[in-house]
């Protein structure tokens, strides 16, 4: 049920952050100034901490989504499907781990 | 197991108390979610203290309530054994069946909440109408199809293999706790449900049996099968311990390979 549900969380989290990016790039067709103007603004700490939420998203869905596609294709997949999810949660913090601080000094030492 | 003797009957009991009372014997509360149409408009938690052993069942305390405090709780219960499936409700915000619950089991320590199954229409206290449910069931065509006449004076014969491909979902005993316990229903009520699709699984891989193609078509339907998000939550109801998300997931693959 949990996996579930952050499935559902993140998947409309990242549609609506894409939905919002591709009107942001599209804007440099219309102005190159005012893009220029909207992506300097995305160069704040706020922000900095945003991606790191955006990525930590993105990494469940993905691993989340390869899961569902062992449980929809692998047949002893449902048998599998708690460990499996454990598995996610686990490759989803050595990830961060290896992401976040990295990305932190990246947008602070500016 | 017997940590929890709290209020162990004390001194000389009487043949009476010891009935009343008997050693081991606890006080535990059941919150339960009362619902009589006939005086609420909306239903209400009401506490119950009932004095139980470990070894009893939720069905027991159950009992008791009706039988010693208030006659008007209402449930369904028949073989109080786990094999007619009358007695699903959601206890401590999981479906199971009453009768199979032992107190011991939960933690008696503190209050034990128990309410009828969601997603059906709540009729009164813990018993809600399971018409849309047999309705599915029914839809499903849960008999042998079969074109030919068994051998004469003989049943038909199945190998063991054969046999073994379905046994898993013989073991419904239609009791609602998935179907009721599935987020999809919860939000869709026209969805199948677990049960349904448990059901037709049963026929669908059963060799003596004709009718896998209209059941694959009927399931493949927009409220079929495709429905299922596999949140689990039916394979963790199941009392019978079926494995029905993986039924699911047969029948889906079994609609993605005989057909395209
Ligand atoms: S599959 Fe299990 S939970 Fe669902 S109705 Fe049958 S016995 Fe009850
Ligand atoms: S009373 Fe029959 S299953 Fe519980």
């Amino acid at each position: 049920m949990w996996s579930w549900v952050l499935h559902r969380i993140t998947g409309v989290a990242i549609f609506f952050f894409l939905l919002v990016h591709i009107l942001d790039t599209a804007l440099v067709r219309v102005s190159p100034e005012a893009y220029n103007a909207v992506i300097g603004t995305y160069q704040t700490p706020i922000m900095g901490l945003g991606e790191v939420a955006l990525v930590g998203a993105i990494v469940f869905h993905a691993f989340n989504g390869l899961r569902i596609i062992l449980i929809d294709f692998w047949s002893k997949g449902t048998r599998y499907q708690k460990v499996m999810f454990y598995v996610v949660i686990a490759l989803w913090v050595l990830t961060m781990l290896a992401f976040t601080p990295r990305h932190l000094i990246n947008v602070f030492s500016h | 197991m017997s940590t929890v003797t709290v209020e162990a009957a004390q001194g000389p009991a009487l043949g009476d108390d010891l009935e009343a009372a008997p050693p081991g014997s606890f006080l535990v509360t059941l919150i339960i979610r009362r619902y009589i149409p006939e005086i609420d408009d909306e239903p209400r938690w009401q506490d119950f203290d009932v004095r139980v052993l470990p070894t009893d069942r939720i069905l027991d305390a159950l009992h008791k309530i009706k039988w010693e405090q208030d006659g008007s709780l209402t449930f369904r219960r028949s073989c109080a054994h786990g094999i007619c499936g009358s007695d699903a409700m959601r206890i401590n915000g999981r479906n199971r069946l009453a009768c199979k619950t032992l107190i011991k089991d939960l933690d008696p320590s503190k209050p034990i909440y128990v309410e009828a199954i969601k997603g059906l229409p709540l009729e009164k206290d813990l018993v809600v109408d399971m018409e849309p449910f047999f309705e599915s069931y029914r839809q499903i065509q849960p008999f042998l199809i079969a074109s030919s006449a068994p051998p004469e004076g003989r049943e038909r014969i199945q190998n063991a293999v054969a046999r073994e491909r379905f046994d898993d979902t013989t073991k419904c005993i239609l009791c609602a706790a998935c179907t009721s316990s599935c987020p999809v229903f919860w939000t869709d009520g026209q969805y199948f449900g677990p049960a349904a699709i448990v059901n037709a699984h049963r026929f669908i891989f059963d060799d003596r049996d004709e009718g896998s193609k209209v059941r694959l078509d009927i399931l493949n339907d927009k409220e079929g099968v495709w429905r299922c998000r596999t949140t689990f939550n039916c394979s963790e109801a199941c009392p019978r311990g079926i494995e029905v998300t993986k039924a699911i997931q047969e029948v889906k693959q079994a609609l993605l390979t005989h057909r395209s």
